[in-house]
């Protein structure tokens, strides 16, 4: 070859010698998410949605009066900010998140190398998953600084934090996955506000006006709020109604997600 | 750079002396909606060999890249990758093949080194990250933000992900755009040392003097056809597409000079006392000119032949008109 006479070293003879295989599945998974995690505690805006919005909603909620709520307090806001934590995290971030990575063509990046698909959707929802354990650790430390006891209800309530994880994050991979970046953030962050406020989060069912706390009951937000507040904070009502609507939007996202999602 | 990040180098899967054939694509046609992007395809990858991809905008070279690594399916034709059908087992055949899409691809706030790591893991045998890293001069922004890099660092890093993983086959979709004069030299010094370690590799360009530096065989396509397709030298030397050119005394019979040639040869004095012999120039022809003007008791003088560049053969080939 005439145009360029290879500087002597800068790959040495056998550099490229090929020896092709698949790295180990778990060694990928573990890879994968590890730094998807570690990219969301990066990110600022991220950190603000996952973590500092909800510490301040914690704190302020059960020092300040602003919303009705039985005593003690921390008992029902710390109820709802779990919720809130796990929407922000699994729908909103992973939504935003998947958009904009699709948009820098991290996906098919990914898709391209021996990581099989499925896998690339696994690593999302364990990074998903590895941020609510932080999330609910902050929250719990916190929580109990303000006077929360836990009992019985903690075991409950981590199944229905992992039962909001499976719903929210089918949505958000379903809303990531099939719109363009920036309607994806805008669209997360409108639907966050909303449900926030209307969906039953930080304003408990029975207080919401009884139209709207009907359907706000059949939302993931609600559901998975309402579930919460029965298990830590002693509300009335039956689990059963929350855990069926958290698994029928948990079944409609992921059946949707697996059918619609774009990876590029 | 030096050695692999670990152990010994014997491949554990067959070889590239085992196939004959790299990537063969037969007949090849997609359609999106009313275009038709690929129209008949036939395109082959020796072992071991550089092909380059030559054609203008939405000629068709990333789509027919992204159907031979398993992106899109075919709509007719067939396609053969390391003896597999991409679309039918893209896992299997993405962990024998190393892939630079058009644009690379990464997350916006990841650092050149995680992403390398990442894409190394996937890997049974990945070369030395950090040293990957260095040797691709991306050391002084290893913790920037993929968003905040050059387009030539994002380049780079797309790059160094094609072939952290030591693969048989790698695909470069237009590997050296918005590359500066040294980045793009040093694509071309890896390009080549690929070869030298028998790695095959398919590359796409719109520069021919890179197809020429770089290839041992050249597919020009066009509105998804193959317009031409063979070694650089045989690109630019078929046809009757070569010039003799030589100064002499002005005035010389030009129809009894090219009477002296074989039939089919030009001969011209476009401006006094510089001539000009159209054909194909072999030493014959040579001996020929320079025999009639000593017959003709002049000198030729400054005797040049020129070649038609690569690019002379593309525009003629594919028009001069943009593309849109
Ligand atoms: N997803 C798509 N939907 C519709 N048309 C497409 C799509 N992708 C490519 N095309 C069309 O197919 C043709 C071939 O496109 P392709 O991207 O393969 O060209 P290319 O040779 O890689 O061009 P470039 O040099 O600009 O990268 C173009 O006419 C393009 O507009
Ligand atoms: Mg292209």
């Amino acid at each position: 070859m005439t145009a360029s006479a290879p500087v002597p070293g800068r790959f040495a003879p056998g550099t490229f010698s090929p020896r092709p295989g698949r790295g180990g599945l778990g060694r990928m998974l573990a890879a994968q998410s590890a730094l998807e995690l570690k990219l969301a505690l990066r990110n600022g805006e991220q950190v603000l949605l996952t973590l500092l919005i909800p510490i301040v909603l914690l704190v302020g909620l059960t020092l300040v009066g602003v919303i009705d709520l039985p005593e003690p307090r921390v008992n029902a806001v710390f109820a709802s900010v779990l919720a809130l934590a796990v929407m922000s995290t699994a729908f909103t971030g992973q939504a935003i998140a998947f958009g904009f990575d699709r948009r820098y063509g991290v996906v098919r990046r990914l898709a391209a190398t021996a990581l099989p698909r499925w896998l690339l959707v696994a690593g999302r929802l364990v990074a998903v998953l590895g941020t609510v354990v932080v999330q609910v650790v902050v929250l719990g430390l916190i929580a109990l600084a303000l006077g929360w006891r836990p009992d019985g209800g903690v075991a409950t309530a981590l199944l229905l934090v992992l039962l909001g994880c499976a719903a929210f994050g089918g949505l958000g991979l379903l809303l990531g996955g099939t719109l363009r970046a920036e309607i994806v953030l805008a669209l997360a962050n409108v639907v966050w506000f909303v449900l926030l406020l209307g969906g039953g989060i930080v304003v408990p069912l029975a207080t919401l006006p009884s139209g709207l706390a009907a359907v706000a009951a059949l939302l993931p937000s609600g559901a998975l709020a309402e579930g919460l507040r029965i298990a830590l904070a002693g509300a009335d009502g039956s689990l059963l109604q929350p855990v069926l609507v958290l698994v029928a939007w948990a079944v409609v996202g992921g059946v949707a997600a697996a059918r619609l999602v774009r990876l590029t | 750079m030096s050695l692999p990040a670990d152990g010994p180098r014997e491949p554990t899967s067959p070889g590239p002396a085992s196939h004959g054939s790299a990537v063969t694509v037969r007949g090849l046609v997609k359609r999106y909606g009313t275009t038709t992007a690929l129209d008949g395809v036939d395109l082959d990858v020796p072992a071991a060999s550089v092909v380059a991809l030559l054609g203008p905008n939405g000629a068709g070279k990333t789509t027919t890249v992204e159907i031979c690594t398993g992106f899109r399916r075919a709509d007719a034709g067939e396609v053969r990758v390391l003896g597999i059908d991409p679309a039918g087992a893209p896992d299997a055949l993405r962990a024998r093949i190393g892939v630079m899409p058009q644009g690379g691809g990464a997350y916006p706030g990841v650092r050149a080194a995680e992403m390398l790591r990442l894409v190394a893991t996937c890997s049974a045998h990945p070369l030395d990250v950090d040293e990957l890293i260095e040797v691709l001069g991306l050391g002084s922004c290893a913790r920037t933000p993929y968003k905040r890099l050059s387009g030539g660092q994002q380049q780079r890093l797309a790059l160094a992900c094609a072939v952290v993983g030591r693969p048989e086959l790698v695909f470069l979709d237009e590997p050296t755009a918005g590359m500066d004069p040294q980045a793009r030299r040093l694509v071309w010094e890896l390009v080549e040392s690929l070869r030298r370690d028998g790695v095959a590799v398919l590359l796409t360009t719109h520069l021919m003097e890179e197809a020429e530096a770089l290839a041992d065989d050249v597919v020009i396509v066009d509105h998804g056809r193959v317009v031409a397709h063979g070694s650089p030298a045989e690109l630019t030397t078929t046809g009757d597409s070569q010039e003799l050119r030589f100064r002499a005394r002005a005035g010389m019979d030009v129809t009894e000079l090219a009477a002296a040639l074989p039939t089919g040869y030009q001969a011209a004095e476009p401006a006094a006392g510089r001539y000009v012999v159209q054909g194909r120039i072999d030493p014959p022809v040579l001996s020929a000119v320079t025999s009639w003007c000593a017959a003709q008791g002049a000198l030729a003088d400054d005797v040049r032949i020129t070649r038609r560049s690569l690019e002379d053969v593309f525009l003629d080939l594919t028009g001069r008109e943009l593309r849109s």
